[in-house]
């Protein structure tokens, strides 16, 4: 009778491999992330390089587009098609980058202020409230400005500001935690406080930790493409999407393609991103669709 | 005295994911005008189901069918939505289990009393108030003006169960369906209750459909009962004949795990009816109790013959004593 | 309900006080006032005398303490760029940025409202489905991107409203579709969820139980608890619409805090991006504030807490 009955395992997987948004977002962040890896293979021409006898060559698909570049050069004759795909290196290193030093902060805030409650709780929830009144768009152009622009820069900027959605999220996912029988468990087993948090309740919130690592990077990506877009994030000539859209702005009358590409890929990128948080939130509970 | 609602092979089936599942299965009885009816029986039995029925509550899986389902001499099952919500809250009203939610805390007491009354009956706000206080004096709320004015979570449960009892009169029904009004209550508190619903009866003169589990409630209550096992009334009839002679096994059982003061003796065990509920999904056939029963049989595999013995009905192979 | 408003006000001058705290730091910290003052291409001697002038060589916490001196007074101090007193320049500035947040929230809410509400009362059927995917694209689009696309469309193809600037009520058009769109999916999420919740709860079967009308049913019993969570987003949002309108009065040249910021921070105009920074905090926390009070006016329950 057991054995007729499908496994916990093979329901998972059936639910996974069953969720349409979280295998399309996957399909599209497999081939991101081919294209940041293999960039220097994929990339038909080096991204840098300005061929000004061929400025402003349309795509393939419109007159005067030719296969030597598919999707066209820009204003300096750098092919779009490989700054389109150095473009996905851009994105996913400061949305990964920026995912990690925020979800160390926020983490090690919502754990401390769930676990131990009390005064730590509520220093955490002040903080986390004074962080949120910050307009955050605004002082992190401000300092990436004032500091100056570089890939390293918006990283940090961003990293050190963007932690508050982790906090609030951890510290009520801990607070449910603790309250479980088998941290109560560890406890009576003399297990030291850190192990406790490590070992027992982190990998318990692990579901809702990625679910805000995915919302995160998503918001880290296309904060660093409106930076950039304004020209205050990071700086010429790397081919960044947000910069490219920046660039092409003059342009955009005449040739659409120009934004719409770059902003094209943009979307995809951040949509792919969101559909595997949703896809995992779903699978992890698959009452609580909202 | 006529019939103020009568069922006729009321049937209610649920899709749910394993296929559909019978809840409730050709019903029928009647209640009489100013009478009080106790449909009794197990939770899953399909007892609340007859009762959303009854009042076209049901949910969106749900779906009944019925030969013959009148209230005060309009059809219900040929009525259109908005017939049938004419009459809910004005000549037919409904009390819940839970108090503590049934009521919505965003409105006050006064609020959510009016509404009704001014759904039904139009008329001026002060006319709807001055109904509501009327009738939470009815239902022995004191200081009933200023109660006007509070919101639920400021009563306690028993107090939120006796406003729930003045929303239902507010329109003077014909008619009340009590789905468990006192089980979510503490036993002080339901006594009270169950008083309050019959003196209120005695006033007004509105008939009662009383759902419930506790066959003491029945005992203090009923004119008559209405016995249902999975889906289905097993025995029906007067409350005199149903407890002198219970006919049913099931009612029987039920009748033997009620404490009788004065006859049960300390530490004596009171009877217990062994195993559970079937489940309801797919057909059904047979006497659904068969399995639990002590006097089961090889005929109990077929559809149980029906008795009738001045006005005590029951389903079960064994006839009158 | 006195109480209640009381400490949550408190809490408030108390975040307040911090923010304003923080984010003079973190400017002070990021560039050098002094080198702003004396201009592109000082020489190091003048540097160094500005800064002993101005008294920025003296501890960042006393400098704080005179800024915030200062600003209680309603003095926010000489703009660098725009030479002018920059109380009265932020004050100039700020209906318009007003405007285009409020009218952003009202956007994305006429916009989310009836979605959420049609997505709740036919759950999972292909009028939810619809909803959830208009939600999953808007909040991957990047607003930047749909503002110049926008622009594309209405004032170079359709010709109907004006690509930049603030004159009329139809140069807000754009700009508050371009901000209200991406809040949209979040409000309509939220507002799903919340009246598939209410509509479920007992209070709202006795509504029905009672003959009221489905309209009295949705809109008065269920829409009404459902949308106690919505105002406190609808405050958080408009907060963050106010510090995200930097993109878009920028590419519109909506002249409003947000664009005097860009032109700020451009500019290295140290006492104008401060004084935007704290003017937006503030208002964030003013609207936090009320949302609290709004609460626990839809909910009674809470005015005790």
């Amino acid at each position: 009778m057991d054995a007729a009955l499908p496994t916990h395992a093979a329901m998972l997987r059936g639910r996974i491999f069953g969720h349409v948004g979280l295998m399309t977002g996957i399909a599209i962040l497999v081939v991101a992330f081919a294209c940041a890896i293999f960039a220097p293979l994929l990339a038909p021409h080096d991204p840098y390089f300005q061929d000004l006898a061929a400025r402003l060559v349309p795509p393939v698909w419109q007159p005067r587009g030719t296969w030597l570049h598919p999707l066209g050069t820009d204003n300096l004759g750098r092919d779009y098609l490989s700054r389109t795909i150095y473009g996905a290196r851009v994105s996913l290193l400061i949305g990964f980058s920026v995912m990690l030093v925020s979800g160390l902060i926020g983490t090690t805030m919502g754990l401390a202020a769930g676990y131990f409650g009390g005064r730590t709780d509520m220093a955490v929830s002040f903080i986390v409230t004074a962080r949120l009144a910050m307009p955050v768009v605004l002082v992190a152009l401000a300092v990436v400005a004032l500091v100056g622009g570089s890939l390293v820069v918006v990283i940090a900027v961003l990293g050190l500001l963007k932690w508050d959605r982790f906090a609030v999220v951890m510290r009520a996912a801990t607070q449910q935690a603790r309250a479980q029988d088998y941290v109560a468990a560890a406890k009576a087993t003399g297990a030291s406080t850190l192990r406790v948090l490590l070992g027992e309740v982190l990998p318990n919130i692990l579901p809702q930790l990625v679910v805000v690592a995915t919302l995160e990077m998503a918001s880290a990506i296309l904060l660093e493409a409106a930076l950039s877009f304004l020209g205050l994030g990071v700086q010429p000539p790397l081919p960044s999407w947000g910069l490219m859209i920046s660039e092409a702005k003059a342009y955009m009358f005449f040739s659409f393609w120009m934004i719409a590409i770059p902003g094209t890929a943009l979307g995809l990128l951040v949509l792919a991103i969101n559909l595997v948080g949703d896809g995992i939130r779903d699978v992890a509970a698959p009452e609580g669709r909202a | 005295m006529s019939a103020i609602l009568t069922v006729e092979g009321l049937e209610v089936d649920l899709s749910v994911p394993a296929g559909t599942l019978h809840a409730v299965r050709d019903v029928s009885f009647e209640v009489a005008r100013g009478e009080t009816l106790c449909i009794v029986g197990e939770s899953g039995c399909g007892k609340s189901m007859t009762a959303l029925a009854l009042m076209g509550l049901l949910p969106r899986n749900a779906r009944r069918r019925a030969r013959r389902l009148v209230f005060d001499g309009i059809d219900l099952a040929a009525a259109s939505r908005t017939q049938t919500n004419d009459l809910r809250g004005s000549r037919m009203s409904m009390i819940f289990q839970e108090p503590m939610t049934a009521l919505n805390p965003a409105y006050t007491i006064g609020n959510q009393l009016c509404g009704v009354y001014r759904r039904h009956k139009g008329g001026s706000a002060a006319a709807a108030r001055e109904r509501a206080a009327f009738l939470l004096g009815k239902v022995g709320i004191a200081a009933a003006g200023e109660r006007l004015g509070q919101y639920p979570h400021q009563l306690s449960g028993g107090l939120r169960q006796r406003v729930m009892i003045a929303m239902a009169l507010m329109c003077d029904p014909a008619l009340i369906v009590a789905d468990e009004p006192t089980t979510a209550l503490d036993v002080t508190i339901q006594a009270q209750i169950l008083k309050l619903l019959k003196d209120l009866q005695d006033e007004f003169g509105m008939a009662l459909v009383l759902i419930t589990h506790d066959l003491g409630v029945v005992a203090r209550v009923a004119d008559s009962v209405a016995v249902m096992y999975a889906g289905a009334i097993v025995e029906r009839g007067t409350a005199a004949q149903v407890f002198a002679a219970p006919r049913h096994p099931y009612t029987a059982g039920l009748i033997d795990c009620i404490p009788v003061p004065g006859r049960t003796k300390p530490g004596e065990r009171l009877g217990a009816i062994p195993g559970t509920v079937p489940a309801l999904v797919g057909n059904i056939t047979g006497c659904a109790f068969r399995s639990r029963c002590a006097h089961a049989q090889a005929r109990c595999e077929d559809a149980p013959p029906q008795h009738a013995e001045g006005g005590h009905e029951w389903a079960c192979i064994r006839g009158a004593a | 309900m006195l109480g209640f408003a009381v400490r949550r006000l408190a809490l408030a001058l108390a975040v307040a006080l911090a923010v304003s705290a923080a984010s003079f730091v973190l400017l002070r910290l990021s560039g050098d006032v002094a080198a702003a003052i004396a201009g592109e291409g000082a020489r190091a001697e003048d540097i160094a005398f500005v800064r002993k002038a101005y008294g920025l060589d003296r501890p960042l916490i006393v400098q704080y303490a005179e800024w915030l001196g200062n600003t209680l007074r309603g003095d926010l101090g000489t703009s660098l760029y725009f030479k002018t007193d920059v109380s009265a320049l932020v004050a100039d500035k700020l209906p318009v940025t007003l405007i285009l947040g409020l009218s952003s929230v009202l956007f994305a809410l006429a916009v989310s409202l009836p979605l959420g509400i049609l997505a709740a009362i036919f759950p999972n059927t292909w009028i939810d489905r619809l909803c959830l995917a208009l939600a999953v694209l808007g909040q991957a689009l990047p607003n930047f991107f749909f503002a110049l696309c926008l622009i594309l469309l209405f004032s170079i193809s359709l010709r109907w409203l004006p690509v930049s600037g603030t004159g009329t009520w139809l140069h807000f058009v754009m700009p508050t579709i371009a901000l209200g769109y991406y809040v949209a999916p979040a409000f309509m999420r939220l507002i799903r969820a919340g009246m598939i919740e209410t509509l479920a709860a007992d209070y709202v079967r006795t509504a029905r139980a009672s003959g009221l009308s489905p309209a009295s049913v949705v809109f008065k019993h269920a829409l009404r608890n459902a949308l106690i969570p919505v105002v406190a987003l609808a405050a958080v949002q408009l907060g963050f619409l106010l510090g995200g309108s930097i993109v878009i009065e920028t590419i519109f040249a909506l002249d409003g805090l947000g664009y005097l910021a860009y032109q700020s921070i451009t500019y290295k105009d140290f006492p104008t991006t401060q004084a935007v920074v704290l003017l937006l905090s503030v208002v964030y926390i003013f609207l936090t504030f009320t949302a609290d009070i709004v609460n626990a006016w839809l909910d009674p329950r809470l005015r005790v807490a």
